[in-house]
């Protein structure tokens, strides 16, 4: 049942006039201290400055935004009602607007699997949706990872971050003190992953639901405060730098070099493009093997013990199924994806430090599973788009873009509190299995 | 001896603020069932109004602290609450009745969003005020080290106690209190009993973000120092104390609330400051795994 902000009855300019200046009274009361009034430094102490235009400014912006959403909220409402009562009775089920169904959905996921491919091809001497595009698929990856956690075990993992920072410093540690390449780091580093994974996940897999939450949160930070603290083992505040680029089976992407390079292997001439477009291939091959492997498991035996588990995990245990095993295995791979991810990302950047892996990558990347639609595959590369284009586009006036991206995600969840692609239904359904509209 | 007695009173004082954060994390959570993390962001934004009252008192020649103190702390209170009410009106009520996570994303933005927004419109440097409170009693000298204990630590754990006291009465005797516990208990009974749910839910972020911004006050008038980011790191460190005291139970608030404040400043002085923060997650794991509803918690019954 779709649920708007707010509708009464009334549809009357006075009533919406009361409603809009009652709005209006919140916001007034609610910018007093904030926009009226500021205090700044005037040399060495504190000074109260007042701000009163401004917030009479906001107000006014209030009220009549307020009145405006009021009048299209009403008119929407009045057309649906004489929509209804020329079709007579409608039943709840037909109500149900059809959002995009499976057919559609696929489409879209080719569409946007055959434009990921081309992307470089286009761009290629456009560093900067090329970087953008990758950064999109990191949290692809990212996402699809914790996916398998939260979307299909539905254990909520809040702390996503941290198997991304064990692998980013893994890779980092191994290639910078060891001399490991990038291509053996990465499953050596996903090993390491899923190795904590395991041991995060074998004591708090016992709680339930919030309490699986806070600690999970918990170990994100604990992971990150080591991170800063252990100056000798992680670089501390200043992170590792120099971190080796991936290379292209052996061929460096340098200008020139005692060895051939990439760029003198091919015949090219060297651009610094070359090394760009190579890395987002990678990290989108990374990308897809990692939805076949999940889109397989899905399939398997222990994918279908996921997705029961989600819907009831009592039915489960009745069942004799072993909930433990079950949980950590979801945790386990959720583990080893974050830290292929964090791999990609350290061999990306070249500098990793424990800033990059805070509670707000966590929360992004629950945000990316959530607003896609829990379980969806194509859900989660459509919430990346918007979560990582949001800020860019409000780059122009960057003070606004964390606003804009809290804003964008209050106001996606009330729009669609299901996800951007509400597909939650489990693979398999039995028949009778209803659902929600009863 | 004193110095253990110093971090005693250091850590109940930090106890309180964190036990009041507290309360309102385990009051929603009783009520709707959802983490409310922008609860720490409210803490905050109550923060930056106690700087601009205390400095708009201070413009106005106010001499007298008490009067300072109460006109602050009642004025922090009435608007705090107002964002509180804000908060849930559009953030989450909007979203009642749908899946567990929804509301915890949206909060989530919230919380991101009060940051940024505190930080455009009140700046992103620290604001120090002067001390307002000074001097103490010294209690213990051993050693060349005086325990003490200061007139505004006085305070903060007497504002608690009141405040818990008043507290107390309003769930346990008025009848919000049992229109909130009976909302607790069963949302749906209660609305066919009378009773406006919405406006129970809206009265008790109202009230939790009034004893938030009661920590505010005192936090302000405790350290002198608030930026925009000090909602995060008070905010998980009492959800913790929540989770530690069983949430959902409002004496397990406070006490966890203690347990952490005397936890990180018994760590931070014997072991290391820089991993208090380790310190207080790792207790919590601890006490979760061997008493995984919390300490005063009731053990969660799964129906079939």
């Amino acid at each position: 049942m779709p649920r708007l902000v707010s509708i009464s009855d009334a549809s009357g300019w006075t009533e919406r006039l009361k409603d809009a200046a009652g709005v209006a009274l919140i916001a007034l009361l609610l910018g007093i201290p904030m926009i009226g009034l500021t205090t700044a430094d005037q040399g060495g102490a504190l000074e109260v400055l007042t701000r009163w235009p401004l917030l009479g400014a906001f107000v006014a912006v209030v009220f009549c935004g307020r009145l405006l959403l009021r009048y299209l909220l009403d008119l929407l409402k009045r057309r649906r009602q004489t929509r209804e009562r020329q079709q007579g009775e409608v039943t709840a089920v037909t109500m149900k607007r059809v959002w995009l169904d499976g057919r559609v959905l696929s489409a879209i996921g080719w569409l946007v699997l055959g434009v990921a491919l081309v992307l470089p091809v286009v761009f290629s001497d456009n560093r900067y949706v090329v970087d953008i595009a990758t950064t999109v698929l990191i949290y692809v990856m990212l996402g699809w990872g914790l996916n398998v956690v939260v979307g299909l075990a539905g254990l909520l993992d809040m702390g996503h971050a941290a198997f991304y920072a064990v692998g980013a410093y893994a890779y980092a540690l191994l290639a910078t003190r060891f001399g490991w390449g990038f291509w053996e780091a990465l499953p050596v580093a996903g090993l390491i992953a899923t190795v904590f994974g395991l041991a995060i996940g074998w004591p708090s897999l016992r709680l339930r639901g919030d309490y699986l939450a806070i600690v999970t949160l918990g170990f994100g930070e604990i992971i990150r405060v080591v991170l800063v603290n252990w100056t000798d083992f992680s670089g501390g505040p200043n992170g590792i730098s120099q971190i080796p680029r991936p290379n292209f089976f052996g061929l460096p992407f340098s200008p020139s070099g005692d060895r051939p390079t990439f760029a003198s292997f091919f015949g090219l001439e060297f651009s610094p493009m070359h090394r760009i477009i190579f890395l987002y291939y990678v990290i989108l091959m990374l990308s897809l093997l990692t939805n076949a492997l999940v889109a397989r498991l899905r399939r398997l035996p222990i994918g279908r013990a996921w997705e029961a588990m989600r819907e009831d995990e009592i039915a489960c245990k009745a069942l004799g199924m072993d909930v433990t095993k079950i949980k950590l295995s979801a945790f386990a791979l959720g583990a080893m994806l974050g830290g292929v991810a964090g791999v990609f990302f350290a061999a990306r950047q070249g500098f990793i430090s424990p800033e990059s892996f805070t509670f707000n990558e966590s929360a992004i990347i629950l945000a990316i599973v959530v607003l896609g639609g829990m379980g969806s595959q194509l859900g989660v590369v459509l919430a990346s788009l918007v979560l990582v284009l949001i800020p860019e586009i409000g780059r122009d006036f960057s003070e606004y873009r964390m606003l804009l991206f809290g804003t964008a995600m209050i106001l996606i969840m009330i729009w669609r509190p299901a996800g951007i692609l509400s597909h939650r239904e489990p693979t398999l359904r039995h028949a009778a299995a209803g659902g929600e509209h009863a | 001896m004193a110095l253990a007695l110093q971090q005693l009173i250091n850590g109940l004082t930090l106890g309180a603020v964190y036990g009041l954060i507290a309360i309102g994390y385990t009051m929603v959570y009783g009520i709707i069932g959802m983490i409310n993390f922008a609860h720490g962001d409210i803490y905050m934004v109550s923060a930056f109004i106690a700087v601009t009252g205390f400095t708009l008192l201070t413009a106005f020649g106010v001499e007298s602290v008490v009067l300072a103190l109460f006109v602050v702390l009642v004025v922090t209170v009435l608007f705090t609450s107002v964002y509180g009410w804000a908060v849930e009106r559009v953030a989450y009520r909007p979203l009642r009745g749908s899946a567990r996570l929804v509301p915890l994303i949206s909060s989530i933005g919230m919380s991101i969003f009060l940051q940024n927004m505190v930080q455009l419109t009140q700046g992103a440097r620290v604001k120090p005020i002067p001390p307002m409170i000074t001097g103490g009693v010294d209690l213990l000298t051993v050693n060349g080290f005086t325990a003490r204990l200061s007139y505004s630590q006085v305070i903060i754990v007497l504002v608690t106690v009141l405040l818990l006291a008043a507290f107390t009465w309003l769930i346990t005797r008025t009848s919000f209190g049992r229109q909130q516990r009976a909302c607790e208990q069963d949302r749906m009974m209660t609305a066919l009993l009378g009773i406006d749910v919405d406006r129970t839910i809206s009265l008790t972020f109202m009230l939790g973000a009034a004893l938030a911004a009661v920590a505010g006050v005192m936090v302000t008038m405790y350290y002198g120092v608030v930026d925009f980011y000090i909602g995060f790191v008070a905010g998980i460190k009492a959800f913790t104390a929540a989770v530690l005291g069983g949430i959902g139970s409002l004496p397990g608030a406070m006490l966890g609330g203690l347990i952490i404040g005397l936890i990180e400043a018994f760590w931070s002085n014997y072991l290391s400051a820089e991993y208090k923060d380790v310190a207080t997650f790792s207790i919590l794991i601890l006490v979760l795994l061997f008493r995984p509803s919390g300490l005063l918690g009731r053990p969660e019954v799964e129906k079939v």
